[in-house]
């Protein structure tokens, strides 16, 4: 009765994920404001290049090419009419390059955030939102997804939105958010709130996680918020390769694949089950992240002083748990309204 | 709703009691309190422009210096930068009727290439806010579309957005032809994004790059009252 992705949990101790998608697609030549969402129709042979570079260098499971597939996204380039069609196309040629495989491995239906800002503060209404996951989850189910894969997200709202998707559509999924600002989402959500917000969908991920972010190193400190909240659902942790850095004239990601193998394993031993990278996380990353994960030993679970010594310090000195949680501010006056 | 004991009649509170009042609501983004309070004090013949700097502009500062801090996050600053264009409606027709020396005008926009906005789109608002009025010239715009837009606008500030490491070099583009056009020092050139930072900012000749959403609001107010001092030095 259980879902691929479930039964492969079961059977192992660690998947391996797949790393970046916009860094893979511009090295192929996507012009950068060109959404990648077109390639899926236009360019067919390029996006299986793309998912067959996770899935030889190791990867269990990838994601679809269809991360900005939603009608708010592609209303910026006039193609809000097709994402029935882009979803459908996304998730079929990765059934194709899965089922090739000669192995199990998972298709995640890709599902991005819709850029917008959600009410109150913004102008998008929670029913607004759920329709435009549902036709994009339609969509990927439609052309064999064998699950939602909901990132990068950073409001608590649009997650919720997301999740009743999924369960309109009936389909398992996992869901990451993105935390760049000082440990927390944009939106200021902390790993401790993400693992209590999880838990109390009606239909809760399969796995949850973070994805994108700062480094590999924040990534982890991420992590271990969310294993201090004691729930035992699967972990996911897509960490971005390094940092990008302006270097005499030059941009240098600082993630090597020796660092992200370092990450995988130190993600393994804080006891992450699903592994992979975000931008800048090319095959040759995944292949060096695949074989650490394969020949290292168990290392035991690493401190925040081990992860920030092997793969760099922390972008804040604290991240919004435990100790840090927030201290509200003195007021002058009462609080009303 | 606040208990009946403890409810606070705005019009009863002395001038000083009101602003520091207005500013625990648009820390809390009351909006429909910080409209009230406006025409309080405007009744009290308080000056539009007053009104603005002492009540308005004063309380945003304390929310962008929390949000700097970490100790708002994006929805306590959205929802204060709300209650802020209601105080600003009621002001602007006023502010713009007395000749009150404005807040300054910004015409921002993610560069060629460059399809991410949400980062774009947090310093528009707050922008807006923080009093300014802002043009968005929305996703992927070319050096044509900038200048433009900052010539028909008669901005003072142009702001680019980047998220992607491809497309920052753009800002350097746009940059090197207002130079060419010999229009580089009539405006404040603003960037920011993700893989940016100060060498960046430097190294492509912007006036500063922006870390975030607050920042950009604290640097425009700095650079836009550097222009009215140097302005007044001038005359």
């Amino acid at each position: 009765m259980s879902d691929p992705l479930t039964r492969l949990l079961a059977e192992r101790d660690w998947l391996l994920a797949d790393g970046a998608t916009g860094t893979n697609l511009f090295n192929m030549g996507l012009e950068s404001g060109e959404p990648p969402e077109l390639w899926n129709v236009d360019h067919p042979d390029r996006i299986r290049a793309l998912y067959r570079g996770a899935v030889e260098a190791g990867s269990d499971l990838f994601l679809t090419n269809s991360f900005g597939g939603n009608a708010s996204r592609l209303k910026l380039h006039r193609a809000e009419a097709r994402v029935a069609e882009l979803n459908r196309a996304a998730a079929e040629l990765g059934r194709e390059v899965a089922d090739a495989a000669g192995r199990p491995v998972i298709v995640a239906g890709s599902i991005g955030p819709t850029g917008d800002i959600m009410a109150p503060m913004g102008s998008l209404t929670h029913e607004a939102a759920v329709e435009m996951f549902h036709e994009q989850a339609e969509a990927l189910k439609a052309g064999g997804a064998d699950v939602l894969w909901v990132e990068t997200i950073s409001a608590a709202e649009e997650f919720r939105a997301a999740a009743e998707a999924a369960l309109l559509v009936d389909m398992p999924w996992c869901g990451t958010m993105s935390f760049d600002t000082a440990g927390r989402t944009m939106m200021g959500i902390t790993s401790a709130q993400l693992s209590a917000l999880v838990e109390k969908l009606p239909n809760p991920p399969v796995a949850y996680g973070a994805n994108c972010g700062v480094g590999a190193s924040d990534l982890l400190r991420t992590v271990t918020g969310f294993l201090a909240s004691g729930n035992e659902r699967p972990i996911i942790a897509k960490g971005n390769a390094g940092i990008p850095r302006f270097e005499a004239g030059h941009i240098h990601y600082d993630g090597t694949p020796e660092l992200m193998a370092d990450y995988a394993c130190l993600a393994r031993d804080l006891g992450v089950r699903i592994i992979g990278g975000c931008c800048g996380t090319m095959p040759e990353h995944l292949r060096a992240m695949r074989e650490a994960l394969e020949t290292r030993p168990h290392g035991g679970r690493p401190t925040l002083e081990l992860i920030a010594e092997r793969l760099g310090g922390f972008s804040s000195t604290g991240d919004g748990t435990g100790e840090d949680a927030t201290a509200s501010r003195e007021r002058r006056g009462r609080r009303r309204g | 709703m606040a208990e009946d004991d403890d409810e606070i009649i705005l019009s009863e509170l002395s001038d000083e009691d009101l602003v520091q009042q207005m500013m625990d609501d648009l820390y809390d983004g009351l909006r429909d309190e910080i409209e009230e309070g406006v025409n309080i004090l405007l009744g009290r013949g308080w000056a539009p422009y007053d009104v603005l700097t002492r009540a308005l502009v004063a309380g945003m500062t304390i929310v962008g210096h929390d949000f700097r801090d970490g100790i708002l996050f994006v929805p306590e600053v959205l929802l204060a930068a709300n209650a802020m264009k209601g105080g600003m409606a009621i002001l602007k027709p006023l502010l713009a009727e007395t000749g009150a020396p404005r807040m300054g005008k910004m015409v921002i926009g993610t560069v060629k290439g460059d399809i991410h906005d949400i980062g774009k789109n947090l310093v528009s608002m707050m922008m807006e806010g923080a009093g300014f009025e802002v043009i968005d010239l929305g996703i992927n715009n070319a050096v044509e579309k900038y200048l433009e837009a900052i010539a028909r606008e008669e901005a003072d500030i142009l702001g680019m957005s980047a998220l992607l490491t491809t497309t920052m070099p753009y800002m350097k583009v746009v940059i090197d032809t207002m130079k060419e056009q010999g229009i580089r020092d009539d405006y404040i050139v603003l960037v920011g994004g993700a893989p940016l930072n100060e060498e960046f900012g430097r190294a492509i000749g912007a006036d500063a790059y922006c870390r975030d959403a607050a920042v950009a609001v604290e640097t425009a107010k700095d650079f836009i009252q550097r222009k009215h001092n140097q302005l007044a030095a001038s005359q």
